[in-house]
């Protein structure tokens, strides 16, 4: 290119380019991206230079809206829209944060369902990650076994709530109906059909030669970087940091079952690479069928309704509670000034904070690399953008 | 060896080696006990937290905007530690006519996107930061939407925005 | 009026009108854009996926909205995104259909009051034929529509213009 036309061309963020250097845009609408992300990549022929995100695409102004709202429940529907593939956990996480606020105790069978619908929750959300982590790769059969099991969980809330995807179940105090008859029995025997599907998923797709391939080696997060850029989740788990809010900043009741966080081993590749965060999903769905099973076996009788507050006109003050979703540390930050509607709610997603840390990780790898880079941080544009 | 820390010890510490930059603490009788400091002392009392041994803040949770009202905005950090468990809140407030606050970018990578993100929302400029530009909005767009005193515009780009 | 394939009588020759037989190869292989914005999208993956398997009526994802017939605009438009939408909707050829899925795109959703950045409802960028209602809509409903569109295909006429 002349001189002057060269200089003319630089990216979003003001880089000019060399004249071996090419923008490729990954539009918002793009088959891999999960949604509407924009990549904008400098690439030096096959080989990636630089990534710059744009995001923003799907910001449907959660914050204002919960400022707006006449009564502090009224904000859970939008909580689900955040993740709208782990609704149960969104939820949870802003009753938890507006119970500490109005410091309400709920009651223990409360406690035990919540658990419950969490774990289902998330084993469902690491079921189209996985999914459509293969589908990124190239894999179809597994895209199509993981939403057939997928099916079962959802069957089990459609039971309880009445809703597949957005719920509004997990209110602050309490939750909106108790589960039905016949719930424990359909879900002891879904964690025993479950079960032998992990294996399934494995021979299918963990430990293929052409994943292993695809996935092993790239996009290598340290551990240093991953607290740096205060990465959370099995993006954490996998570079190798042994940190999980159930166990170590705990809430609800996860002290009284037997599990362990998983770890990213480094098993086939390095520690830290895409396929640690994939090996973590796959055995937290695990532990998460055992905490299930303990759950429905430990629950207890009793009411679900008894803590549910008339009216929530919690003391003026603030508080900032965080907890586990499938993708990470969930916080929100909630501030009331004494009136029925909150004064600000601020929602620390941790899908866009991973997500910051894309570019680090994608500097040197190839084009079809970044796709699954971006495929294992595991997004979901509706927590990104709020 | 990891000790953690009380909120009074965390703040006996700050304030012994900033005596000017603390100009609140609020520690007794609130659920997230918080620390007010001043604009201008923000990147070094942060320094001081990510680098020294007993304190340890190696982990920046949440960074938000805030609206105080009466003329003045605000920002929240809230900070733990991986290695010793303990959590702390530190406050900063400007006024709107000169809403600028220095970045932490370069002691949390964390906090490049969680500014930017104030930064759109709120108006806050934060000196020192390497790319601080719009992030969710449009580039184009007008206003801070999360200020108490937000007027949604009419029309953008030709599409009409109210309902 | 059953589907066309079904009425060899005499020896493999069918006799119909053209404008028949052009409906009926259109409305029998609609390939879908592959446009998920937000959680309809999940519920248009799962329409998808085996178990409400879409491939039964012939509509297959295709990546590029060069080779699609049909637009399903899944989830909410923010004004962001509008523009890009219609760039879309413009590089599909004709016969071309719109098919919007969920509260946010008929109407702005659950966001119509307070939402300064989201687009009440996809028409008000580009002309939808079917409108699919539900905060998501279940995969059944979403074939429901699909099933009204191609009733709409079919009462189509080689004289008279399509909307």
């Amino acid at each position: 290119m002349p001189a002057t036309l060269l200089e003319q061309v630089k990216t979003s963020t003001g880089r000019a380019l060399r004249s071996e250097e090419m923008i490729i845009n990954m539009g918002p609408q793009h088959p891999s991206t999960h949604g509407v992300l924009r990549l904008e990549l400098v690439v030096d022929g096959e080989i990636v230079v630089d990534v710059i995100p744009h995001i923003g695409y799907l910001h449907r102004c959660f914050e204002k809206h919960s400022e707006a709202m006449t009564n502090y429940q009224q904000v859970i529907p939008y909580c689900d829209r955040m993740d709208y593939l782990a609704s149960m956990n969104m939820d949870w996480a802003y009753a938890l944060a507006v119970e500490k606020l109005l410091a309400i105790k709920v009651p223990d069978r409360v406690e035990y369902i919540r658990v419950i619908m969490g774990e289902l929750q998330r084993i469902a959300s690491h079921l189209i990650a996985l999914g459509t982590y293969g589908l990124d790769v190239g894999a179809f059969t597994p895209f199509l076994f993981m939403f057939r099991d997928r099916e079962r969980i959802l069957d089990l809330f459609e039971m309880t709530c009445g809703a597949r995807l957005l719920y509004n179940y997990i209110w602050v105090g309490g939750l909106s109906h108790d589960i039905p008859p016949g719930f424990i029995d359909k879900a002891k025997a879904f964690c025993k059909y479950f079960r032998p599907n992990i294996k399934e998923c494995n021979d299918l797709l963990t430990y293929n030669e052409i994943f292993i391939k695809r996935t092993a080696n790239v996009g290598i997060l340290p551990k240093d970087v991953a607290i740096d850029y205060a990465c959370s989740g099995p993006m954490l788990r996998g570079s190798g940091v042994d940190f999980d809010l159930r166990r170590d900043d705990p809430y609800s009741i996860y002290d009284k079952f037997d599990w362990k966080p998983q770890i990213g081993t480094g098993e086939v590749g390095t520690v830290g690479d895409c396929w640690d965060r994939y090996m973590v999903r796959v055995r937290e769905m695990e532990q998460s069928l055992n905490i299930i099973e303990q759950a429905l076996d430990m629950i207890p009788e009793g009411e679900i309704a008894s803590a549910i507050p008339k009216r929530i006109r919690p003391n003026p003050g603030e508080v900032y509670v965080r907890s586990e979703s499938p993708r990470g540390e969930i916080g929100f930050y909630v501030v009331s000034d004494g009136s029925g509607t909150p004064y600000r709610v601020k929602a620390r997603a941790p899908a866009f904070v991973n997500l910051a840390v894309a570019p680090e990780i994608c500097r040197g790898y190839m084009i079809a690399d970044v796709v699954a880079i971006v495929g294992s941080v595991d997004i979901v544009l509706g927590e990104v953008d709020r | 060896m990891a000790i953690t820390m009380s909120p009074q010890e965390i703040t006996a510490a700050i304030k012994a080696k900033f005596p000017e930059a603390v100009l609140d603490a609020k520690l007794e009788g609130v659920i997230d006990p918080f620390l007010k400091i001043a604009p201008a002392a923000i990147l070094e009392v942060s320094r001081f937290l990510h680098e020294s041994p007993e304190l340890s803040f190696d982990y920046l949770m949440c960074l938000s905007g805030m609206d105080n009202g009466k003329g003045m905005l605000g920002v929240v950090y809230h900070l733990a530690s991986m290695e010793k468990k303990h959590k702390i809140v530190l406050k900063v407030e400007v006024p709107v006519a000169t809403p600028a606050v220095p970045s932490v970018e370069s002691i949390w990578r964390a906090a490049n996107w969680h500014e930017r993100e104030a930064f759109d929302m709120i108006g806050i400029t934060f000196t020192g930061h390497p790319d601080l530009r719009r992030i969710l909005l449009p580039d184009d767009w007008e206003g801070h939407p999360l200020r108490k005193d937000y007027k949604v515009p009419e029309y953008y780009q030709g599409m009409k925005v109210p309902y | 009026m059953g589907l066309l394939d079904q009425k060899f009588e005499s020896g493999n020759v069918v006799i119909t009108t053209v404008d028949n037989l052009l409906n009926w190869a259109r409305l029998s292989s609609l390939w879908q854009m592959q446009f998920g914005l937000a959680c309809c999208a999940i519920e248009m993956m799962a329409a998808a996926a085996s178990h409400y398997d879409f491939d039964r009526f012939g509509v297959i994802p295709r990546a590029t909205p060069r080779q699609s017939d049909v637009m399903i605009v899944a989830g909410t438009v923010t004004l962001k995104m509008a523009s890009r939408i219609k760039r879309l909707y413009d590089q599909m050829s004709e016969p071309r259909y719109v098919i919007s899925m969920g509260s946010c795109s008929n109407c702005g959703g659950p966001y119509w009051e307070h939402g300064y950045h989201v687009l009440k409802g996809v028409d008000r960028v580009i002309p939808v034929d079917v409108y699919v209602p539900g905060c998501p809509p279940r995969p059944e409903a979403l074939m429901e529509g699909l099933i009204k569109l191609q009733e709409k295909i079919r009462s189509e006429s080689l004289v008279k213009k399509s909307a």
